[in-house]
């Protein structure tokens, strides 16, 4: 299991920045935040560096969940706008890629949301499979919380997602893939 | 060298692959040789991405449709980090490498410049593919070149899905009826000629030892996974001769031209447009 080693900053003044940085929502799921799917790598104040009207420069790392996933730029957008609605004008968002993201890094706060707005939380941890048959956790249907499902298919309507069926209530739901 | 490209650390241990271009301003930028490597990288994934983009609202299923155009989007996020890195070498940017360069100027191989075919013929191209860059990714994690094996570890994740998702097919479709089973099997025998060129060493490779992966050393373990997924499929190994070949230094099949066509003409027609 892989530990997500991005903490809140302990500073006041990046600790707030973090606060705001973190209300920014996923585009394509809004109920969740760029802090809850790990997404959110640091933040930091930006010594001797200010904006126009005197408020510090503020540094944001983020890190894509899938190598192509075209939602970050409105992420990057996104934080940039939120932290200049609350006084931060020089806002410096770049992208990492080491560590690589992985789900092991979603809450649990997060993965309870996500299964509340529909989408059945990632299963398991991350893993690399080295056979060519593909074994699976089983996934819990989040409109009836049977474990009685099937997948329909590997590949959904996001990067990260794949569609599943309920074999009780017969509802499709989006699971969201372990990476 | 390959040394210097790869120096800047930022706290934490993560790198930033979108600062290459304001590195190369800095006067520090990757090496030819690296650059080089990482277009034979970029250039593979960008050029499959395109052929796989054509399957979205042509696939047999709706799920294919969404399948292969996901696995085309995950490469093109490959292609856009290897190319940003590649294009430091020479004060170029992703896009100017991918609409503004000529077909003696790509480094891709002939496998992903094929065409499509039908599905059966998609599908061996990517049960070759796929299985080629697992063992590729899972080498380049460990590169001497830290931007490269930051690049690789995202994308073993995905790549291990694409694999997935092509074994899974295969041995649906070789053991299934008997018209997928003639179509696999054509498919695999009309890629087949291409694989020997994933395999090759070069001076390049000898150069760059410990941060490329030597593509001779992945050919057993590519071997023994395609016979244990054809053996389950029903299906044979083709017995063909390899294709005269000769991408990795710019020398293409006669589909890359007609590719870069159709891929660069609008950026052409509209030199410096923004959305």
């Amino acid at each position: 299991m892989s530990t997500n080693t991005a903490v809140r900053p302990a500073e006041a003044e990046a600790a707030r920045a973090w606060d705001i940085a973190a209300t920014v929502c996923d585009p394509e799921i809004p109920v969740i935040n760029i802090a809850e799917l790990g997404i959110l790598r640091s933040v930091d104040v930006v010594p001797e560096e200010f904006d126009d009207n005197g408020n510090p420069a503020v540094d944001v790392t983020i890190t894509p969940t899938y190598s192509g996933c075209p939602a970050m730029d409105a992420i990057k957008d996104d934080v940039v706008a939120a932290l200049g609605e609350q006084g931060y004008g020089d806002v410096r968002v770049r992208l990492v890629l080491a560590p690589a993201w992985t789900t092991d890094w979603m809450t649990d706060s997060g993965k309870a949301k996500l299964e509340e707005y529909g989408i059945a939380p990632p299963t398991g941890m991350a893993a690399l499979r080295t056979g060519p048959i593909s074994l699976g956790l089983s996934v819990k249907c989040p409109q009836c919380n049977s474990l009685n499902t099937r997948e329909l298919t590997r590949f959904g309507s996001t990067s990260c997602k794949a569609l599943y069926q309920c074999n009780e209530c017969k509802e499709p739901f989006d699971y969201f893939k372990v990476l | 060298m390959s040394g210097e490209s790869a120096t800047r650390i930022t706290p934490g241990n993560a790198l930033r692959p979108e600062d290459v271009a304001e590195r190369v301003a800095g006067g520090i930028k990757v090496g030819e040789d690296v650059g080089e490597y990482a277009l034979r990288l970029g250039d593979d994934a960008l050029i499959l991405a395109q052929r796989l983009g054509w399957w979205i609202s042509r696939a047999p299923e709706l799920e294919e449709d969404v399948a292969l155009g996901n696995i085309a989007l995950d490469l093109l996020g490959h292609a856009r980090s290897f190319l940003t890195y590649a294009g430091s070498a020479w004060g170029k940017s992703e896009d100017d490498l991918a609409y503004w360069r000529g077909e003696a100027e790509f480094r891709s191989c002939f496998l992903v410049e094929q065409p499509n075919g039908d599905f059966g013929k998609t599908i061996a191209r990517q049960l070759v593919f796929s299985i080629f860059q697992h063992e590729l990714y899972s080498r380049l994690i460990d590169s001497a070149d830290e931007t490269i094996a930051a690049i690789s570890a995202k994308a073993l994740k995905e790549v291990d899905y694409h694999r997935d998702h092509a074994i899974q097919w295969t041995i649906r479709l070789g053991d299934g009826t008997e018209e997928s089973k003639l179509r696999i099997q054509a498919g695999l025998d009309s890629v087949w000629p291409y694989v020997a060129e994933l395999f090759q060493d070069d001076e390049l490779i000898e150069r760059l030892d410990g941060v490329a992966a030597r593509p001779s050393e992945m050919r057993e373990p590519f071997d023994a996974l395609v016979a244990q997924v054809l053996d389950e499929a029903g299906l044979e190994l083709p017995d063909v001769q390899p294709a005269m070949t000769g991408g990795r230094s710019g020398k293409h099949s006669e589909h890359l031209g007609y590719i870069l066509a159709e891929m660069q003409v609008i950026a052409r027609e509209h030199p410096g447009a923004t959305w």
